[in-house]
């Protein structure tokens, strides 16, 4: 079948970009869609065009390299889905699609359909983990978890990091990514200990990074291919509030002696 | 110049080996722990973890990856489970038996000593992770949930519904950006590692390249830690992540490190076929399917019927016929390879006959669609977008891929090269799973090395060299970065007419053809004839756009490929130059009356570590010999 | 060495509100301040079909409360202030954290209520001001303003087809500003529960229908002379 494609061709990060358009003659209904980008690449490489830069890896759903707009939705129409993942048997003959990058101020293109989501990165690193030093853990069995708690905490825990949630938001929030994080590791007795430190911390931290607030649309829980609740984003602002509270910084008088 | 392969193994009973080489060790006193660098390259399970644990430590840790975040590491694909020998089902299992199974299961080609301390430290992983917050299966009751897992008649497989990498790796990943806040390690996104720096016989950094400037940068160290996965990829289409390449190990065996038994490969017996030659890689369907699912293919040759349509009469349940205590759980290879079998003899469904039936009908009649849904939902879900077709109605179709490279850089037990200061963790080394590895111990072995091994082994390496001492202009340092820069440069200017992927699939084609599920003499001397004019192809006739200076992904893989090209023809000869059958390693001419890999002890009971001698010459096969004291050698039997 | 920095003591309240999440807790506070009022004002509204002696009892009750009915007023300003205030910052960094828009973009989930949040906000708000010059002070009305005779002011106000149409229009967008916002609310404050929610989502709608019938219904009764 016949597929138009409009693709945001942006050189590097300071340069402007544009929409151009590409005519791909002959793609395959068994095809994925980053496999139909493979060969418009291939046909760009022999004519001594510029390939178009997309993020990829696994090509299983799960890294959460890839992601970008298809007709101004994150991964593209198939809810539940990575671009990676979308096949092109849900097109049709003639059909026109529009590509696009990620577009959030924490999220600067690098090139064409590349993101810098590095964003995310820092605001795990500033409080999205538990304090635990390798070999110092006592028996996994020590420490009952109950099921349903597990299960929650596994729900939030599936997130890939892919970003869909900020292209998504009308206000480029990372509430649903933040969020999710904040109750993977809210949800376990392991995570307890430092559950005020983390909301507090995450979100000043999200904040910092430039993204925006949350109006709850909904629209992140219904692009998110990993299918996380903004039910997590409640628990963030629950999280947030208890600790804007209640929470103290460690003592200064520290601990040696 | 011979490699040194003295193995360091621990004297003693095995099951004190490493407790008694943990107290041998020579320690860093903790103040001057900061004063030594360690680079650290590859963010997944080995190396995120051990760049997370020597952080804690206090050394200095510059890591690298080249993706965009170190979540992106590949070992987040594994769908699984870990293994470990915690016996909490109470169903017989003990850290020797994990020992037993691995060793067995590896084909005895594994080192006895090294498989030991991984069953041993598995438990250890479980009881880190769960601290961590992996958010672990659990029973009713609040403990954690097991399941048995390919090759294993004990259920010690812990696991995270189809997730289990991503939530170990995400586990590894915040304790590393835990380290990264602390400042212990600094992190270096979408940078290659291009090549390694040797300075007196030791690993003294790297040459990376930014993958968003194009710039080339030297960092050095006093230790450098290769935890950068396997290399599938050389086959082209495998479950390989497409970035997953070979480059740091095979940049470090041309400096100096010993490459360990290349041929091992493993086939997945699980994979959804191949439909188009556009393909740009096969998905994995995770082995726990084999639980519940039964393999089969028609009795009749070309049957084209729709699978419901054929009678139960006329189906042949090929693995629980032939392997009837194992059924459809046996190990991959042997899996593998019966799929293999059955669709060269013509038994095959689906387009081009390759594939064979993974039935869920007398599951979902046994225990419900609920349960089959609850265990397998999400693999059921990934086949149906990928295939389009629905398997609660029909039964999947499935055929082996490469999965999983067993081989790679030669590491004694304290996990060094033989190049001192060059360490190797996880898929990147030549491992502990001899030639062919068992379901849910990729996660173990990755995270054992890099969790509880390596900041031992690191620790006794740095205290015996003094830190510092060269930088970024030492000779060698600029050596390095020159001929990077070369390299790049030759890339840009051949501006040929063929594509990286078009000659990368060339090579992919040759590799299955003659290195792949089985292989034999003949087809291996074409291959070690044929690659080298495909690589000579390469670097006359590809079409490298754009320049270096960029983010350039063409540029990117060129260099992947270009060391795919070389590596193999090694693994061609490595499978050429072993003459008996082991594990993932099949040759036609060594099998038992009844197709069953034939073993040759007398001859092969070693590892082959082969050493490079220069650009187009015949590198030198080296050889370590392998004891078996506690396991003993025996033809594997899963009947 | 940490990269965030969590302050405490007096620094804390602001520290608190610079977040993004700060300012929607703010503004949820604020707007379920707000939520009370317009429902309990509707239902004391709703006298007006009870006859002028009923309304004007009411009207007088209220005006009888003396200091605590400035009190009250204080703290609705305060509310309406700060709903506004921190609506304007969020609304700044809206545009700030995605400052290139994109070529095409979808709406998948988001209804029509949430998606005017910021055109039905700023004409309530205008409709507040001109609804206290109107029935409150007086001025809009002019010299048919007769102070204490509530009922007489309303059937006045809204004989007159202009200013009706601006009440209805008005109370339709509050009511739609209210459907996206009481739900809104809840989950901003950190309430949400998968048992609860839908319910909760339900009473939202309800609360809009009930705020706009209700609101709608006075000038439209006085238009179609039902209550002369």
């Amino acid at each position: 079948m016949k597929i138009i494609l409009n693709i945001w061709r942006q050189k590097n990060a300071t340069s402007a970009g544009k929409m151009v358009r590409y005519e791909m003659p002959n793609v395959s209904e068994h095809m994925s869609f980053l496999e139909m980008i493979d060969v418009l690449n291939e046909e760009l490489t022999k004519k001594g065009e510029d390939p178009v830069a997309f993020e990829h890896d696994c090509r299983e759903g799960i890294c959460g390299c890839c992601g970008f707009m298809i007709d101004g939705i994150p991964h593209g129409p198939q809810r539940g889905t990575t671009v990676c993942q979308l096949h092109m048997r849900h097109y049709k003959d003639g059909d026109e699609v529009w590509l696009e990058p990620f577009r959030a101020k924490a999220f600067p293109v690098i090139k064409d359909l590349m993101v810098d989501r590095s964003a995310f990165d820092r605001i795990i690193s500033s409080g999205g983990y538990i304090s635990i030093n390798t070999g110092s853990a006592p028996d996994g069995n020590n420490l009952p978890v109950i099921k349903k708690c597990s299960d929650q905490a596994m729900d939030s825990a599936s997130c890939i990091g892919c970003g869909a949630c900020v292209a998504s938001c009308p206000n480029a929030s990372a509430s649903l990514f933040v969020s999710a994080k904040i109750t993977h590791l809210g949800q376990l007795p392991q995570g307890q200990a430092e559950r005020d430190r983390r909301a507090m911390r995450m979100v000043l931290k999200m904040t910092e990074e430039g993204f925006g607030y949350c109006t709850n649309t909904g629209e992140c829980e219904a692009v998110c291919p990993k299918g996380i609740k903004i039910e997590n984003i409640a628990r963030m602002h629950r999280d947030y509030i208890k600790a804007s509270v209640l929470y103290r910084e460690e003592s200064k008088a520290g601990g040696a002696g | 110049m011979a490699l040194n392969l003295d193995s360091k193994i621990p004297s003693g009973p095995i099951e004190q080996k490493w407790d008694k080489a943990k107290f041998d060790m020579k320690l860093v006193n903790p103040s001057n722990k900061r004063k030594y660098n360690v680079i650290v390259v590859g963010s997944g399970l080995a190396g995120g973890a051990a760049a997370a644990s020597m952080g804690e430590l206090g050394y200095n840790v510059k890591c690298f990856c080249f993706q965009d975040s170190p979540r992106r590491a590949h070992s987040i694909a594994a769908q699984g489970g870990v293994n470990a020998a915690k016996s909490y089902p109470n169903d017989g299992d003990s850290i020797y038996r994990l020992f037993y199974d691995t060793i067995k299961g590896g084909d005895f080609r594994a080192r006895e000593a090294d498989v030991w301390r991984l069953a041993q430290v598995s438990n250890n992983i479980i009881d880190q992770c769960v601290a961590q917050g992996v958010p672990f299966a659990r029973e009713y009751g609040g403990v954690l949930a097991n399941r048995s897992f390919g090759g294993a008649q004990v259920s010690r497989t812990f696991y995270a519904r189809g997730q289990t990498g991503q939530q170990l790796l995400l586990g590894a990943y915040q304790a590393l950006e835990r380290q990264i806040d602390a400042g212990t390690v600094k992190m270096f996104y979408r940078s290659e590692m291009l090549d390694l720096i040797v300075i007196d016989g030791r690993a003294r950094g790297i040459i990376t390249r930014d993958l968003v400037t194009g710039a080339v940068d030297v960092h050095v160290a006093d230790a450098v830690v290769l935890g950068t996965g396997g290399y599938g990829n050389a086959f082209f289409l495998s479950t390989n992540a497409k970035g997953c390449n070979t480059t740091a190990i095979w940049r470090a065996y041309k400096k100096g490190a010993g490459f360990g038994n290349p041929c091992f490969t493993q086939i997945h017996p699980t994979c959804i076929p191949q439909s188009g030659d556009y393909q740009s890689k096969l998905t994995l369907m995770s082995e726990s399917l084999r639980n519940d699912g039964r393999i089969w293919v028609p009795k009749k040759k070309n049957d084209t019927r729709p699978a419901n349509t054929i009678p139960e009469d006329e189906r042949d349940y090929y693995l629980e016929r032939r392997y009837p205590a194992f059924g459809n759980l046996c190990p991959r290879d042997i899996a593998s390879r019966a799929a293999k079998i059955c669709c060269d003899e013509g038994y095959g469904v689906g387009p081009g006959g390759k594939g064979v039936y993974l039935d869920f009908a007398e599951s979902i009649g046994r225990l419900g669609r609920k349960t089959i849904e609850e265990r397998y939902g999400n693999l059921f879900e990934i086949y149906e977008r990928i295939t389009g077709d629905d398997p609660y109605a029909e039964p999947m179709r499935i055929y082996p891929a490469v999965h999983y490279t067993m081989g790679g850089l030669w590491v004694d037990y304290n996990l060094q090269s033989t190049i001192p200061g060059l360490f190797v963790l996880g898929e990147a080394n030549f491992s502990d799973h001899g030639a062919n590895r068992l379901g849910a111990s990729a996660l173990m072995q990755g995270l054992a090395d890099g969790y509880f091994v390596i900041p031992y082994t690191m620790g006794n390496y740095l205290a015996q060299v003094k830190p510092g001492g060269v930088d970024a202009n030492h000779p060698e340092c600029r050596a390095a970065k020159d001929a990077v820069d070369a390299r790049t440069k030759k890339f840009l200017s051949i501006q040929g007419k063929k594509t990286v992927d078009e000659i990368h699939r060339e090579l992919g084609k040759v590799m299955w053809e003659d290195c792949g599920m089985a292989r034999n003499a003949a087809g291996l001397d074409r291959a070690i004839k044929r690659i080298p004019e495909i690589r000579e192809e390469f670097w006359n006739n590809v079409k490298i756009p754009g320049s270096g200076a960029e983010l350039n992904q063409s540029l990117e893989r060129a260099g992947r490929v270009a060391d795919f090209l070389e590596l193999g023809e090694l693994m061609c000869r490595d499978a050429r130059t072993r003459e008996e059958s082991c594990g993932g390693h099949f040759r036609e001419e060594y099998q038992t009356p009844e197709g069953e890999a034939l073993r040759d002890d007398e001859k092969f009971c070693h590892a082959a570590v082969w050493e490079y001698q220069g650009d187009n010459k015949e590198p030198v096969r080296n050889i370590e010999p392998l004891a078996f004291e506690h396991v003993h050698l025996a033809q594997r039997n899963y009947k | 060495m940490s990269s965030v920095a969590v302050p405490g003591g007096l620094q804390r309240p602001a520290t608190f509100y610079q977040s993004v999440v700060g300012k929607k807790v703010v503004m949820a506070a604020t707007g379920f301040v707000l939520c009370g009022f317009i429902m309990g004002h509707m239902i004391g509204n709703l006298q007006l079909f009870q006859g002028a002696e009923k309304l004007n009892h009411y009207a007088e009750l209220l005006q009888s409360l003396g200091g605590a009915l400035w009190l009250i007023r204080g703290v609705l300003l305060g509310c309406v202030l700060l709903h506004i205030f921190s609506a304007y910052q969020l609304w700044r960094i809206k545009a700030e954290a995605r400052p290139e828009a994109y070529v095409r973009k979808a709406t998948i989930a988001t209804s029509y209520a949430a998606r005017t949040m910021i055109w039905s906000g700023p004409i309530v708000g205008a409709f507040l001001v001109y609804h206290i010059l109107h029935f409150t002070t007086g001025q809009a009305l002019g010299s048919a303003f007769i102070k204490g005779d509530v009922y007489h002011n309303v059937i006045a106000g809204f004989s007159n087809p202009a200013a009706a149409l601006f009440y209805i229009v008005a109370n339709v967008l509050l009511a739609m500003h209210l459907y996206h916002g009481v739900w809104s609310m809840f989950q901003s404050l950190g309430v949400n529960h998968p048992r609860y929610t839908p319910i909760l989502k339900t009473v939202a709608k309800i609360y809009g229908w009930a705020i706009g019938i209700g609101n709608v219904a006075m000038p439209l009764a006085v238009l179609t002379q039902v209550v002369k």
